[in-house]
């Protein structure tokens, strides 16, 4: 009994060391979303090019990455190339264009290519509140069906899309 | 250097008098309104930062979080509604004190059991210690 007393700072010491052990390395920025496995909410927001209003009911009817995006973001600069091959390798993008001037957007895709199939205009950011974002890019993965699949926060690279969003894309 | 002085006083006024009218342009209906509007940005956390709550950050997430909270307010809805919409949006990472739930309840109740068994242990030594003089003290 006495010797089981005396291994109990023992026994703390390795628990404590397994819990801290599991949390080395983790990325202390990331936060699951809470919108995963829900639909994507209800919007009604501007297409860029026809500057017509496009509601849940046009989105593509084929599972697609929404990406927010903006000219002020120097990150999204730095995924633009890579979205720009994943549309020539078919994945189908749709842009939101967040709190950002419609005018330096257009100049910039006109610039830099759109790998967009839809842009959609969200300059006061509150699609973006209501997705949860908490800055741009941010890119998630949406089925056919509408529902929110996968969140990813930052850039999106071969290395992001190979190991985390291409899976879900089915 | 007293023109540069007087400069810098003035300077200082300037950046004063910017944050005074920051702070002027929310309006409420109540006060009760504008202490319900402190309470809550002062208990959700911003979600762009690990340590911050939304009255203290100024990422571009924490201003629009704040005027969709004053927004709310303005309109009458209660502050379980708000904090409601906050996590439905970024999850429970934006609450800054955790719900009651089990997967939670180790931080809630584990300091508790910790003391206890501290406690237990601490009366078991004693006890025993106390036993021991006993038996010594008959010798």
């Amino acid at each position: 009994m006495k010797k089981i007393l005396f291994f109990i700072p023992f026994l703390v010491f390795v628990a404590l060391g397994v819990v801290f052990y599991q949390q080395l390395g983790k990325d202390t920025e990331y936060m699951p979303s809470a919108l995963v496995g829900k639909n994507v909410p209800e919007f009604k927001l501007v297409n860029m090019e026809s500057d017509t209003v496009v509601s849940n009911g046009d989105m593509p009817n084929e599972p697609y990455l929404l990406n927010f995006w903006a000219t002020w973001c120097p990150s999204c600069s730095a995924e633009h190339a890579y979205l720009g091959e994943l549309a020539e390798q078919g994945v189908n993008i749709v842009g939101v264009d967040y709190k950002d001037e419609p005018p330096a957007a257009k100049k910039w895709l006109a610039e830099r290519g759109n790998p967009y199939s839809l842009v959609l205009l969200d300059e006061m950011g509150r699609f973006g509140v209501d997705m949860g974002i908490t800055g741009a890019p941010e890119t998630f993965v949406v089925s056919a069906e509408g529902k929110i699949l996968y969140r990813h926060q930052g850039v999106v690279d071969a290395e992001v899309w190979e190991n985390l969003l291409k899976e879900h894309m089915q | 250097m007293i023109g540069r002085l007087l400069s810098l006083m003035l300077l200082t006024l300037g950046v004063w008098g910017g944050a005074a009218i920051a702070m002027e342009v929310l309006e409420f209906q109540t006060p009760e309104d504008q202490e319900r509007y402190r309470v809550l940005t002062e208990e959700l956390r911003c979600p762009k930062c690990q340590n911050q709550n939304l009255e203290d950050s100024n990422a571009g997430i924490a201003v629009d979080l704040r005027s969709q909270i004053y927004a709310m307010v303005n309109d009458g809805k209660s502050n379980q509604e708000i904090i409601d919409y906050m996590v439905a949006r970024y999850g429970e990472f934006v609450l800054y004190r955790p719900v009651h739930d089990s997967s939670t309840a180790v931080l809630w109740y584990g300091p508790f059991v910790l003391l206890l068994v501290g406690g237990l242990i601490f009366i078991l030594v004693v006890f025993k210690n106390k036993r021991q003089s006993d038996k010594d003290a008959k010798l």
